[in-house]
């Protein structure tokens, strides 16, 4: 019984994960129509940046939004310099992600090494706590915690403002959101920033489950590749469920099928695109 | 003149291990002549039907890997061969009725999951692919009793499979099927009123590149007689695509140099330096950023301009003479 518990959180756990990898990836491809194959780049450079941080003194959650911040200044330079460049050239731009994923990735090689790098918990969340005579791991609860309220941040910020009201406008039809007086370009930097930012916090405070090593981020990209054909691009929703299912999926096929957890987690993906093309959530064929 | 080249071309590459010297570039020309196979099967989707496809590495792994486990079960070469490259035909199909639920993005976003599925099938999966280790093989066959054993005897095997392969190429580019897959491409909804079937002609057109990257698959196993995920990885994938978008898509000259390009840049550079990868994708935005057409119609734009510049520049002279 407590095997199927702990393999629950841990889902939970991964979902909320994925929820903040995918959350930005689906806003990115819904607004920019771009795959952002860098975004799995994102969260491994945000997780070693962090260790670096943590090393030289930082606390864990100063490291983790400092790490995200210098994963989204980046990820700005990237949109600024070299995506708007290719304006229109939505293939062209999927290739330069992917030729920057892979400069990331060696460039991370080259300064952290090859070996993992465990990222400790933070003290004040080792340990498990009591809940109803069960024990649960402090720190898996506190990352569930964390994606809920990213997840509330976010539907307030998209739902609720002005900003979000923008985005969802740009999301929807680019050309008549330019129309109406919105500066659909500057939207394309501040979302690629909080996409980029949500990867490298996500990396950071993934690190003490995942700990972080030379092709986490071909190991991620894929997830959130799952998560967005599953719920749909440019849904918060959608992202939010997709990344649930894959959790639950990982996890539960990692300990009933450990050889083939890779492969179950891709069924769901493929009985919804032959089903329902466009996503779950989704409005329009991706 | 264009009879003259392709003849003298032809002359080069059948003569090339007797005067190149070293059996280290006679295998780095093997390497060029299956990748550009490799290439050209990408070609025919990413140029022709304009279906760019970051899958075709885990075809490509499919072939190679079926290959080695029938070797492995004792089978024959031709069994092998055989048996590999209709495993390969089959997971396209399979491919592209998944991917061809999409178009444009969503196509490539579909190949890149499903190319990570097979190769989490080669890295995990140990009982059946040996995992990370890989598999493998004993022996090059021997058709028609010739020994490939040789880097010579089997550049001249992959010789005949690469002019096989670029022949095919040519006629299929020139025939009716060939115009509607462009057409496809370039306007699948006016095809579709005209009464073409768009989908299918997609996926034969899949099933064909399919074919040939499972024949270089098979090539490449019995090159390294070795098969390990790194052949599945998305960076194999990501490779294909820069031979065919660095030459220049949609060409059929641009495959080929674009896969000598690769070959020759990933071997120079890593005798010099380790990190092939950040070079591997500098050249990627470098093209992408500066020669978006690929080197081949780059060059010869570039080409075409200086000769104008130079043509304008000597009537001018002369007319001030």
């Amino acid at each position: 019984m407590s095997v199927w518990l702990l393999l629950a959180i841990n889902s939970v756990t991964l979902g909320g994960l994925l929820f903040l990898l995918s959350a930005g990836f689906s806003l990115i491809f819904g607004l920019m129509k771009i795959p952002n194959l860098t975004h799995g780049s994102f969260f491994m450079l945000g997780a070693y940046l962090a260790t670096s941080l943590i090393a030289h003194g930082f606390g864990f959650w100063t490291a983790a939004v400092a790490a995200g911040l210098l994963v989204a200044v980046l990820g700005g330079l990237v949109e600024r310099l070299i995506l708007r460049r290719l304006a229109g050239a939505e293939l062209a731009q999927v290739l330069v992600t992917l030729g920057l994923s892979f400069m990331i990735a060696d460039v991370c090689l080259m300064v952290w090494t090859g070996d993992p790098i465990r990222v400790d918990t933070p003290p004040a969340l080792r340990g498990a706590t009591l809940v109803l005579g069960l024990g649960f791991p402090l720190y898996r609860l506190a990352v569930s915690l964390v994606a809920v309220l990213f997840a509330a941040a976010l539907w307030l910020l998209l739902d609720r403002t002005r900003l979000g009201a923008m985005i969802r406008a740009g999301v929807d039809d680019a050309a008549m959101a330019r129309v109406v007086g919105i500066r659909v370009s500057r939207l394309f930097t501040v979302v690629f920033c909080l996409g980029a930012w949500l990867a490298g916090f996500a990396g950071v405070i993934g690190g003490p489950i995942l700990s972080v090593y030379p092709g986490l981020d071909q190991e991620m990209l894929p997830l959130a590749l799952v998560v967005v054909i599953l719920g749909g691009s440019g849904s918060l929703v959608g992202s939010l469920v997709g990344s649930f299912v894959v959790g639950f999926l990982y996890n539960f096929g990692q300990a009933m099928l450990p050889e083939l957890a890779y492969v179950v987690l891709f069924l769901p993906m493929l009985l919804v695109l032959v089903v329902r093309p466009q996503g779950l959530f989704g409005r329009q064929a991706v | 003149m264009k009879r003259v080249t392709l003849a003298s071309a032809l002359a080069i590459l059948a003569t090339l291990p007797l005067w190149i010297g070293s059996t280290y570039y006679v295998n780095i020309a093997t390497q060029i002549l299956f990748y550009a196979i490799f290439a050209l099967a990408v070609n025919v989707l990413a140029g022709y039907a304009g279906l760019v496809s970051l899958g075709h590495a885990g075809l490509f792994g499919i072939a190679a890997y079926a290959a080695a486990k029938l070797l492995a079960g004792g089978h024959g070469h031709a069994v092998v061969v055989g048996g590999g490259l209709a495993v390969t035909v089959a997971a396209a199909a399979a491919f592209a009725v998944l991917a061809l639920r999409g178009t444009g993005l969503g196509f490539v976003m579909i190949t890149v999951a499903l190319g990570q599925i097979v190769w989490g099938v080669a890295y995990r999966w140990i009982s059946l692919t040996n995992g990370d280790n890989g598999i493998s093989i004993a022996s090059r066959p021997r058709p028609f009793g010739l020994s490939l054993a040789s880097p010579h005897g089997f550049y001249w095997a992959t010789l005949v499979v690469f002019l096989l392969a670029a022949l095919s190429m040519a006629v299929l580019v020139a025939s009716p099927f060939g115009a509607s897959v462009r057409g496809t491409r370039d306007q699948p909804r006016r095809m579709n009123a005209l009464g073409y079937h768009v989908w299918m002609i997609r996926f034969l057109a899949f099933l064909v590149s399919g074919f040939w990257t499972g024949v270089a698959g098979v090539l490449y196993l019995y090159y390294n007689q070795f098969v390990s995920p790194q052949a599945v990885a998305l960076a194999a994938s990501a490779e294909a695509l820069l031979m065919v978008i660095a030459g220049g898509t949609g060409t059929l000259l641009g495959p080929i140099a674009g896969a000598a390009l690769v070959v020759v840049m990933k071997n120079v550079a890593s005798a010099y330096i380790e990190r092939w990868n950040f070079v591997l994708g500098a050249i990627f935005v470098a093209i992408v950023v500066f020669m978006p057409e690929g080197l081949v119609p780059g060059t010869a734009r570039l080409a075409r301009w200086a000769t104008s510049a130079w043509r304008t520049r000597v009537t001018r002279e002369a007319r001030v003479a």
